[in-house]
């Protein structure tokens, strides 16, 4: 009987799990085992196992520099949505519940309208004869466009937005467990509200801010309309690469090997972090 | 005891206003007049005055909703009254921001950092006030000697159980030498036994570090055993002030009668000569009203009796409650509650017939209140 019982979830998840191995576990390995073929002059897929794509992309520069400008563009997404978000969630939490609900539906709802269309939105104002520039050339601050478009700015700036909600909802999760008399408490022993912030309210938001950031950076680090739309060709990230292997070279061992490095670097990098993170802040999480 | 000696040689810093000498008791210290707070239309405090002497423990009781939290805040700073004035040693704080009086407040939830340290939670206001590192672990040290948690510096708030916990949030407050010590229901998480300990201890604790103390509380029995001084609370307003003994013998309305302790109230019309309710005749009370008034009298102050019975009624339900034997009688004056101590056995059971005697200096005739 005691056996019964324990078998009956593994029946129940079944199904679930049957359809993730389907959808995700079978693509993932058949695009992994893609990586290891060769490919023959005219297209033609060899049928040879070879690690020539890995050495490949190991060796050229111009592979490690789209990484590189890959983790970089990553990096400064994350952090300018952590500049952005946290404080935006932290006046989320402290507004009326009336606005609150206001607030959150304004937070909330570009996550309602597809990516491409609102970096489409981005596009037109970042072009040169766009709103921006516009507007600027207009107050006299600048004499000429500035290149948003095609550049690290332009597509940091979108991603941030694109991704910004995430970060603003995993730190108000956070926000909703804190204790607001720990700010009074502070507070009364004479911290300014600077301090109240820096030394109680930060930390104790940290896991919060920390799985904000793992999503955010994973998702900008596999990000592809945004990258493709306002970084084009002039700046290329892994995924808009993994695309032009894929349909434009038709080289799909090369991107499928692009595709497993940038994989195993993301969980790398997440994991990495994550565990640096909590144990610096293990009080925290309980 | 080292935390004594602060108490003489604190001083002024960063705008904080310290306490000065301990030897002039009985001088207001801390003085509240005529605190008001209004939200729209709705007044949460109304017209709060209350002088505090220096040292003096005052707990401030009441059911929840009659405005003792609001009233504390506004001392402590987080609430600016509408009307009214908050002076502390001579001194005008009512607009001082909370960051700069310097009081120390525990919380109802204790409000510790819990991302830090049991010592570093102490050492929190120290550092703020740019105390030196050498004197600001030996005064966490003391404070924390204080409290019996001498060995607990380096835990986590969430390795420490419920007493302990407030016994950290004591010494955060205790440890910046506060002139005042505010407490927000600070036993409300704690189970029966523990509270009564912790209560005893805080007793102890405040008496031996001679701080003014004004506590929050809902819990009668927690008033009268903590507090040198009840100000009870009602809807708002002050109720009744006094001390704990006073307040219980003379009760100075039905509120305050039954809100502190047991009481049987019944209302009528007094005059020199006696009392008359429901039809019945009761010897006069003490109290100078004369007209409609209510009539008070202890459950405890009433005793069984064959002759002279000012009243006679049935038993309805006999409830033990340890220390004491509780019983309903039914009479022509409504529901009776009468409270014997367990020294014997109960000679009445339920369903007997019983006369009622008190003696008349334990009646009190009080002026009958408008909502309550």
């Amino acid at each position: 009987m005691n056996t019964n019982r324990n078998v009956l979830p593994y029946w129940l998840s079944a199904p679930g799990a049957l359809a993730v191995l389907a959808l995700m576990g079978v693509p993932l390995v058949m695009t992994l085992s893609l990586s290891f073929f060769g490919l023959q002059p005219g297209g033609q897929i060899d049928n040879t196992i070879t690690l020539q794509n890995y050495a490949h992309l190991v060796s050229d520069d111009y592979y490690a520099g789209i990484f590189l400008r890959t983790l970089l563009l990553s990096l400064a997404v994350t952090c300018s949505c952590i500049l952005i978000g946290v404080p935006e969630a932290y006046v989320l939490s402290r507004l009326s519940a009336r606005w609150r609900a206001v607030s959150m539906v304004v937070v909330l709802g570009p996550l309602l309208v597809s990516v491409v269309v609102r970096t489409l939105g981005w596009a037109i104002l970042l072009e040169n004869e766009g709103l921006i520039n516009k507007g600027l050339l207009a107050i006299g601050a600048i004499d000429q466009p500035v290149s948003l478009m095609y550049s690290y700015t332009g597509v940091v700036l979108a991603l941030s937005h694109v991704l910004v909600p995430y970060m603003i909802l995993a730190t108000w999760a956070s926000l909703q467990k804190l204790d607001f008399s720990t700010e009074q408490a502070a507070n009364s022993l004479s911290a300014s509200s600077l301090t109240v912030l820096r030394r109680i309210i930060l930390p104790q938001v940290i896991p919060g801010v920390l799985s904000g950031s793992l999503i955010v950076f994973a998702l900008a680090a596999s990000a592809f309309a945004t990258p493709a739309i306002i970084g084009g060709r002039r700046l290329k990230v892994v995924s808009t690469t993994i695309y032009d292997e894929f349909l434009n070279y038709v080289n799909w061992p090369m991107g499928a090997a692009l595709a497993a490095v940038l994989m195993v670097l993301v969980v790398f990098v997440t994991v990495y972090a994550n565990r640096a993170i909590e144990r610096r802040f293990k009080q925290v999480f309980s | 005891m080292a935390f004594f000696e602060f108490q003489d040689r604190t001083k002024l810093s960063n705008g904080i206003i310290a306490a000065e000498d301990m030897g002039t008791r009985n001088m207001a210290f801390l003085e509240l007049n005529g605190l008001t707070k209004q939200y729209g239309e709705h007044v949460a405090v109304d017209g709060f005055s209350l002088t505090v002497a220096k040292g003096e423990f005052v707990c401030l009781l009441g059911p929840s909703g009659c405005g003792k939290t609001t009233t504390l805040q506004m001392v402590a700073g987080f609430v600016q009254p509408s009307i009214g004035q908050v002076k502390l040693d001579g001194q005008d704080i009512t607009r001082m921001s909370s960051n700069r009086r310097g009081l120390g407040i525990v919380f109802q939830s204790y409000a510790l950092f819990p991302h830090m340290t049991v010592a570093q939670n102490v050492a929190f206001g120290l550092e703020m006030r740019r105390v030196a590192a050498a004197e600001r672990a030996q005064r966490v040290a003391e404070a924390l000697d204080l409290v019996h948690l001498g060995g607990f510096s380096s835990r986590y708030p969430r390795e420490l159980s419920g007493g302990q916990r407030q016994r950290v949030a004591l010494a955060r407050a205790l440890v910046i030498r506060p002139p005042v010590l505010l407490l927000d229901e600070p036993m409300g998480a704690l189970d029966a036994k523990l509270r009564e300990e912790m209560q005893i201890e805080l007793r102890a604790l405040q008496r031996r570090v001679g701080i003014t103390t004004i506590m929050v509380t809902h819990d009668q029995a927690e008033a009268m055993t903590l507090s040198d001084r009840v100000v009870l609370m009602n809807g708002g307003r002050v109720e009744q002030v006094g001390k704990p003994y006073e307040m219980y013998e003379q009760p100075n309305g039905r509120f305050s009668s039954t809100f502190l302790g047991r009481s049987n109230v019944f209302s009528g019309t007094a005059s020199d000569v006696d009392f008359i309710t429901s039809g019945q005749t009761l010897p006069p009370g003490s109290g100078v009203v004369e007209g409609s008034a209510d009539y008070l009298v202890r459950p405890e102050k009433i005793e069984f009796v064959d002759r002279n019975a000012l009243v006679r009624g049935r038993v309805t339900a006999r409830v033990f409650l340890g220390n004491h034997w509780l019983y309903q009688v039914e009479t022509p004056l409504g529901n009776i509650q009468v409270a014997c101590a367990n020294t014997s056995p109960p000679t009445v059971a339920e369903g007997d017939e019983v006369g009622l005697h008190w003696d008349q200096k334990y009646a009190r005739v009080v002026a009958i209140q408008g909502d309550a």
